[in-house]
């Protein structure tokens, strides 16, 4: 299981050498992997099916218990297999979709390790796995997105996909957190084995912040925004990240979560309402658009909604839904995207009312276009429609929500079927229309997905139990916490469901043929996008940058003095406080029974030291600062440190030779501080001296440990072979400090290099 | 630039001395008083006195290698140096002595990771000071 999670991970690594092998064929070759995928998560189907999950543990940091954990139960099963399935459609088909673009093996690299980390979300068993793979798909989802990075709407619209999934990332690991710390496990076998958290005190907590992160993942409103814009990613990224599998990762941990989350009131009125909502939401701005991908995208945010909502529901009819619509939607979505990738490279547009009469020229893709519509538009005997009426079924049994939802889940309905028809009729029916491009059929490569997607759509409609004995039960009995008897089927005779069925697909055709109309009546309602999330958000990144200006002009204001006050006062303040809020003021001050020369040279160093300060000759200054560094130098000296001394009396004499060669470059000095300035630099200074006086002080007669240089001295030689201990210790006994202190040395060199040759160079 | 013609012989007579005593150091900073740093910084401070007699281009051509390139070897020497502990399987860094002498002199990685601190430090000294002279020559 491992080694399946990560080798998407690996062959990604390898992906632009295969690319340099296979060339043009590199999808093909490529697919092999999520194809072999494929086929190993279908080896579990049995098992799952029979009603046995699985926990695997790999253990990843045995010291702090962190354990890679797999769960494999009918939902993650389910997820693994559509994330691979159409992952291998997805790769082979770009072969044929960017064939020629300069940056492919890119592609191929992020787009397999998007895949990785999928299947690694969904199979996770630890919760910060999970949430590791989550922000995974995140960061692989920015790149993909902004895959074309030299046109700026690209890169602005990866930016918002990944400001507005990552924030709710973070909300979520807070959750995340909350809820192995209230149910006693990171894992998520044992969280679900554990009862459930509805009654806890922490409930609305854990529940606001996990929703946070799954509403920015799955676009719920009012959060969907970002969705429809990361259209900008290439036709497979949209097919499988902002349609298939990513933006289904937010559903899929609420739905992982129900058992354990899904019994209360706040739930079913959040993800009740917000899904249906949602879903209505989608499908108006869908008959809004005339983009192909903006209108699946909108009707992928209401699927999204569409499954939010029925989680919300939560009973065992709704659950069924769930998954069966999760299935059904996976299929004709998927397929439907690559369609509209075809259509796009073939005709070089992405404007549905410019394309007309392609049936003629494209007939593959127009038959398999059809075959996903009809089931995304919920009409037998595809899949979709048995997804519908179990929809209509669990609205209906909404409890005190029924009436808003089966309202919402109608108007949806018969939205999505005007959307069936504008995404699989308009393009190829009608009188035929001048394209940018010379229309012909799409490749093999480009074929291959919608084919197999949709007859999938049509056989699990015509052989329902077909889907329900190897998916759906299994993925319901994870979902709902227990298993549960049913069966799907086409025909559930003549009742409410069916009837509102046939009412949306008339409301739907009506206005599929009036759709131009509509869409202009529908435009007026734009005056709604200025009050909307977008503009918000777009708000809201002005004043993130306003606030970092604001904070950069504050801390990087480029002063000298304003540096060191900050760094002189801190010091003060965190040292001052520890040391008298631990010690008190009185410090161990004892009689001075110093030498009368160790007195003479303290004396110096006050006076140089002083003189330095006050001076207004600077050749001055630099000589009494050597008169400081030379006195401290006979101050090591005197306490037999005769290593420290060389070393002090050579760096003073450096820096003596440094600060002549700067001097002759300063202006004439000149007196800018004015007599308030000076006192408070006489404070701050002050107050700096006495607090390392007494650090200083309390330092000598504080001993928490015994001082390791007794081990040193003994050491040297037997160990060091050196009788000159501070050399020793230098070289040998913490030579990796002094490495890392040489790189150092040399990167202030460089530093100091740069900045004089740069300020040369701009001279001239 | 250039200084006084005092300066200028003082300079010439002091540099070989420095460097010799610089050497003297580095080998015997093991067991008295000495070592790579501090020998660095009395072979920078001859290169020093040898900008301010003459000026940085002569004293560059006396020091024949780049100083940023002495830099570079010694960082690489310095971390080198900690390598043949890894080859028998003990810590990076680890002191390994071999039988070779030459004289007092024994082969051993302390040695070769001082030699790298040394080169480090004049690297670093001379190419502050080479920075900054030249600037000021312009």
């Amino acid at each position: 299981m491992l080694i399946a999670v990560l080798s998407g991970f690996i062959v990604a690594a390898l992906a632009p050498w295969v690319f340099r092998l296979a060339g043009g064929r590199t999808g093909w070759v490529l697919g092999l992997l999520p194809a072999a995928l494929t086929v190993y998560f279908a080896t579990w189907v049995p098992q799952i099916a029979a009603g046995d999950p699985e926990v695997i543990v790999y253990p990843w940091i045995p010291g702090l218990d962190i354990n890679m954990s797999f769960l494999v139960d009918g939902l993650s099963l389910l997820f693994a297999l559509l994330i691979s399935l159409i992952g291998t459609f997805i790769v082979i088909y770009a072969g044929g979709y960017l064939a020629g673009h300069r940056d492919l093996p890119r592609f191929y690299v992020v787009i397999l390790a998007f895949m990785a980390s999928m299947l690694g979300l969904v199979l996770a068993d630890n919760l910060i796995a999970m949430f590791v793979f989550w922000e995974l798909t995140s960061i692989t989802s920015y790149l993909l997105i902004g895959f074309s990075h030299e046109e700026e709407k690209s890169r602005k619209c990866a930016l918002q996909g990944l400001l507005v999934t990552v924030a709710g990332g973070l909300a979520l690991l807070a959750g995340l957190i909350l809820l192995a710390t209230v149910a006693g496990s990171y894992e998520f076998s044992e969280i679900l084995a554990g009862e459930s958290l509805g009654e806890h005190s922490a409930y609305g907590g854990i529940l606001l912040l996990i929703l946070l992160g799954t509403f920015t993942k799955s676009a719920q409103v009012p959060f969907h925004f970002w969705l429809p814009n990361a259209m900008a990613a290439p036709t497979p990224v949209s097919a499988y990240l902002h349609s298939a599998t990513m933006v289904k990762a937010g559903v899929y941990l609420m739905a992982r979560l129900h058992p354990t989350l899904g019994d209360t009131n706040a739930w079913l009125i959040t993800l009740g309402l917000i899904g249906a909502i949602t879903m209505f939401t989608g499908t108006v701005m869908a008959v809004r658009s005339t983009e192909i991908k903006r209108v699946l995208a909108y009707s992928t945010v209401m699927a999204l909604g569409t499954l939010t909502m029925l989680l919300g529901i939560g009973t065992e009819g709704a659950i069924i839904a769930m998954i069966a619509f999760l299935l059904a939607h996976s299929l004709y979505k998927g397929a439907l995207f690559l369609v509209a990738g075809a259509l796009d490279h073939e005709t070089g547009t992405k404007d549905i009312t410019k394309m007309g009469g392609l049936a003629r020229a494209m007939p593959w893709t127009m038959v398999f276009a059809s075959i996903a519509a009809l089931s995304l538009a919920g009409i037998p005997p595809l899949f979709g429609f048995v997804a519908k009426e179990l929809m209509f079924e669990a609205a209906l049994g909404a409890a005190w929500l029924a009436p808003v939802l089966t309202v919402l889940a109608v108007a949806s309905a018969m939205l999505v079927v005007a959307i069936a028809g504008i995404v699989a009729i308009r393009p190829f029916h009608g009188p035929r229309k001048a394209t940018p491009k010379e229309p012909h059929e799409a490749s093999w490569a480009m074929l291959l997905g919608p084919i197999v997607l949709g007859s999938l759509g049509l056989a699990f409609g015509l052989v329902p139990v077909l889907a329900d004995s190897l998916f759906v039960q299994a993925g319901v009995a994870a979902v709902y916490g227990e298993e549960v008897d049913f069966y799907l089927s086409l025909w559930h005779g003549i009742n409410l469901p069916l009837l509102l069925s046939l009412v949306s697909l008339a409301g739907g055709i009506f206005i599929y043929l009036n759709w131009d109309g509509v869409r202009e009546r529908l435009a007026r309602t734009s005056v709604i996008d200025r009050f909307g999330m977008e503009r918000g958000y777009d708000k809201a990144m002005r004043g993130l940058e306003r606030l970092a200006d604001w904070q950069t002009r504050v801390l990087q204001n480029g002063y000298m003095r304003n540096y060191l006050y900050t760094i002189l006062i801190a010091t003060v303040v965190l040292v001052g406080y520890t040391l008298f809020g631990r010690y008190g003021l009185a410090p161990p001050l004892t009689a001075v029974d110093g030498l009368p020369h160790e007195l003479l040279i303290a004396a110096l160093l006050v006076v140089a030291a002083v003189f330095v300060a006050s001076t207004h000759s600077r050749l001055g200054a630099v000589a009494s600062l050597g008169i400081v560094g030379f006195s401290v130098a006979l101050i090591y000296v005197l306490f037999s440190a005769p290593d420290l001394g060389i070393t002090q009396v050579l760096i003073e004499t450096l820096t003596v030779i440094l600060l002549v060669l700067v001097l002759f470059r300063l202006p004439d000095f000149v007196d800018f501080s004015s007599t308030r300035d000076r006192l408070r630099d006489l404070v701050v200074g002050g107050l700096v001296g006495l607090t390392f006086f007494f650090l200083v002080l309390f330092a000598i007669d504080v001993q928490y440990f015994d001082p390791i240089s007794q081990y040193f001295v003994e050491e040297s030689v037997p160990g060091g072979k050196g009788r000159n201990i501070v050399n020793v210790i230098l070289v040998d006994f913490r030579a990796l400090d002094t490495l890392g202190e040489i790189y150092v040395l040399a990167l202030a060199a460089i530093g100091v290099y740069a900045m004089v040759k740069l300020r040369a160079e701009d001279r001239h | 630039m250039g200084g006084s013609l005092i300066l200028q012989t003082a300079a010439r007579a002091l540099l070989p001395l420095l460097l010799l005593l610089s050497v003297f150091l580095l080998l015997r900073g093991h067991d008295e008083p000495g070592g790579g740093f501090i020998a660095g910084l009395v072979a920078s401070s001859a290169f020093a006195l040898y900008v301010f007699a003459y000026d940085a281009a002569t004293s560059r051509r006396l020091l024949t290698v780049d100083s940023r390139t002495m830099m570079g070897v010694g960082l690489l020497l310095g971390a080198l140096a900690g390598l043949p502990a890894m080859f028998r399987g003990e810590a990076y860094l680890a002191a390994q002595w071999w039988d070779v002498s030459l004289g007092p002199i024994s082969l051993n990685t302390p040695l070769i990771f001082d030699i790298g601190v040394y080169l480090v430090v004049i690297g670093t000294v001379m190419t502050i000071v080479f920075a900054l002279a030249e600037a000021e020559e312009n």
